[in-house]
């Protein structure tokens, strides 16, 4: 009947989900530091250097998987923060902002490693190109949403506060993208499409999806172990808290 | 008998002031306040006129390089000189009660933060505008780019005080929050300081300026829809404790 239905609202409950995680989550950490292995030993050893920038083009291999992810945390922290607007779900304020950190952390590995790249083939570490410009703003809205998490002292305010801050932000992210590539572009275009032939070779393309994966399934092994972390600190008066928290200091 | 005489009072206890009452109510309200501190007024304008006449100082006093400067130096003023009257946008209402008055009066709360927003933005940032031509003088902005200067400010600055409130409100309950609401407001003015300041710079290169300023009366446009729902969402966030 309505199983699935069901098994969400279970789901929703901080004890199953606290349960639920923990029995996930090295499910996803092994089979992502595995493939990142895998990818990485395909993209430093494997791939044929590239014609034009040689070895150098090598850090794509983390700078646009990183990039992606930069985003793709954005929209779960979003996604997340809109239904802890609406259903005011308390599991979905805890994951919208710890989705909040992870993506932080992605966005300026993005950076770093975009500037490290850019300083032998463009000749400068930083210059005011839209992506750039659009990764930094981005960076800035992470930064919004963490300080403003962090400024409220009720917990479940802040969490609401902030999500609705990572709402305006969605809203926004497009309108900055587009307004800083009318206003200065250096960064060289899209390489690798979704539909139609990407422009890049097989040898090269393969470890560069394979990282795109790892790094997803990492999201999620952090997601979830930062879940259980805010959950238990959110819920710690509660009886299963205790009751967890009694296990552990008898083991 | 009797009853016949009962119904219009009781009519009148339950009657509520209409919605064109309440934003004439909520309007006289804040105009009020802000005229009996008007040399709050001042502080903008003392904060911008500062800002302006360190830049002479800081890159050298030649007309050449000020006039290319200048256009962009006085949008970032006026966005500076903006914040510190935001952040305390909603703080005042939020200690003395009136926000828990406006969050339980029958009218819409996002057509009553409007009004606030608008009285706010009169009080704040019309002074600033007003004294524009003077810190164009300052800076030898170019004649013919004072004009398409001040539309685009009138575009700017009231879409910088809609986003701005949203931030304002979410940050109302909080202590030492003028970091962090520049800290949030720096993502939301990008787009805006980029098509003021395009504008600007066209007008000032002789090239057609008009685009710029449409899409700011664009996004103006739409955040005077959309803006006002989330600050209320907002401040009732806010209202909670």
């Amino acid at each position: 009947m309505k199983i699935i239905p069901l098994w969400l609202h279970k789901l929703s409950s901080p004890p199953v989900f606290y349960r639920f995680a923990g029995a996930l989550r090295p499910w996803f950490l092994w089979s992502a530091l595995i493939l990142a292995a895998v990818a990485l030993y395909g993209g430093l050893v494997l791939a044929p250097a590239d014609y034009q920038q040689g070895d150098a083009y090598r850090i794509i291999f983390i700078h646009v998987p990183c990039a992606w992810m930069g985003l793709f945390a954005y929209f779960c922290m979003a996604v997340a923060a809109l239904i802890a607007m609406v259903w005011r779900i308390k599991l979905a304020e805890v994951v919208a902002m710890e989705c909040a950190p992870i993506g932080a952390a992605f966005t300026l590995i993005t950076l770093v490693t975009g500037s490290l790249w850019g300083k032998p083939m463009w000749g400068t570490w930083w210059t005011w190109d839209a992506r750039l410009t659009s990764e930094l703003v981005l960076l800035f809205l992470y930064l919004g949403v963490i300080g403003l998490f962090n400024a409220i002292e009720d917990r479940r305010r802040a969490a609401r506060a902030a999500s609705l801050l990572a709402l305006v932000g969605i809203v926004n992210l497009p309108i900055v993208h587009y307004s800083v590539i009318w206003w200065n572009t250096l960064h060289q275009g899209q390489t690798v499409r979704l539909l139609g032939p990407s422009k890049i070779a097989p040898a090269m393309l393969w470890p560069l999806l394979l990282m795109a994966l790892a790094t997803h399934l990492y999201f999620f092994a952090s997601l979830l172990a930062r879940s259980r972390v805010g959950l238990l600190a959110l819920e710690g008066g509660k009886d299963w808290a205790r009751a967890l928290i009694g296990e552990k200091a008898h083991a | 008998m009797n009853t016949a005489s009962l119904v219009p009072a009781q009519q009148a206890m339950t009657r509520t002031p209409g919605t064109l009452a309440a934003i004439r109510a909520l309007l006289r309200r804040e105009l009020l306040l802000a005229w009996r501190r008007r040399a709050d007024a001042l502080f903008p304008v003392l904060y911008a006129l500062i800002v302006v006449s360190l830049f002479p100082f800081a890159l050298g006093p030649e007309d050449a390089l000020l006039a290319r400067i200048s256009g962009g130096v006085l949008l970032v003023t006026v966005l500076l000189a903006m914040l510190p009257s935001l952040e305390s946008l909603f703080r005042g209402d939020l200690e003395d009660g009136s926000l828990e008055q406006m969050l339980l009066a029958p009218q819409p709360l996002p057509l009553l933060v409007l009004v606030r927003v608008f009285a706010h933005w009169t009080t704040t940032t019309l002074p600033l505008i007003v004294v524009m031509p003077l810190l164009a003088v300052l800076l030898r902005l170019p004649a013919q780019v004072l004009p398409v200067l001040i539309v685009a400010l009138l575009l700017a600055t009231p879409l910088l005080a809609l986003l701005g409130a949203i931030l304002s409100a979410l940050t109302a309950g909080t202590r030492r929050s003028a970091i962090l609401l520049a800290l949030m407001l720096l993502p939301l003015a990008v787009p805006v300081v980029i098509f003021a300041a395009g504008a600007v710079a066209a007008a000032q290169s002789g090239l057609p300026y008009l685009a710029p300023l449409l899409w700011l009366a664009a996004a103006l446009i739409l955040a005077l829809v959309l803006a006002p729902f989330a600050s209320a969402s907002a401040l009732r966030i806010a209202a909670e404790t």
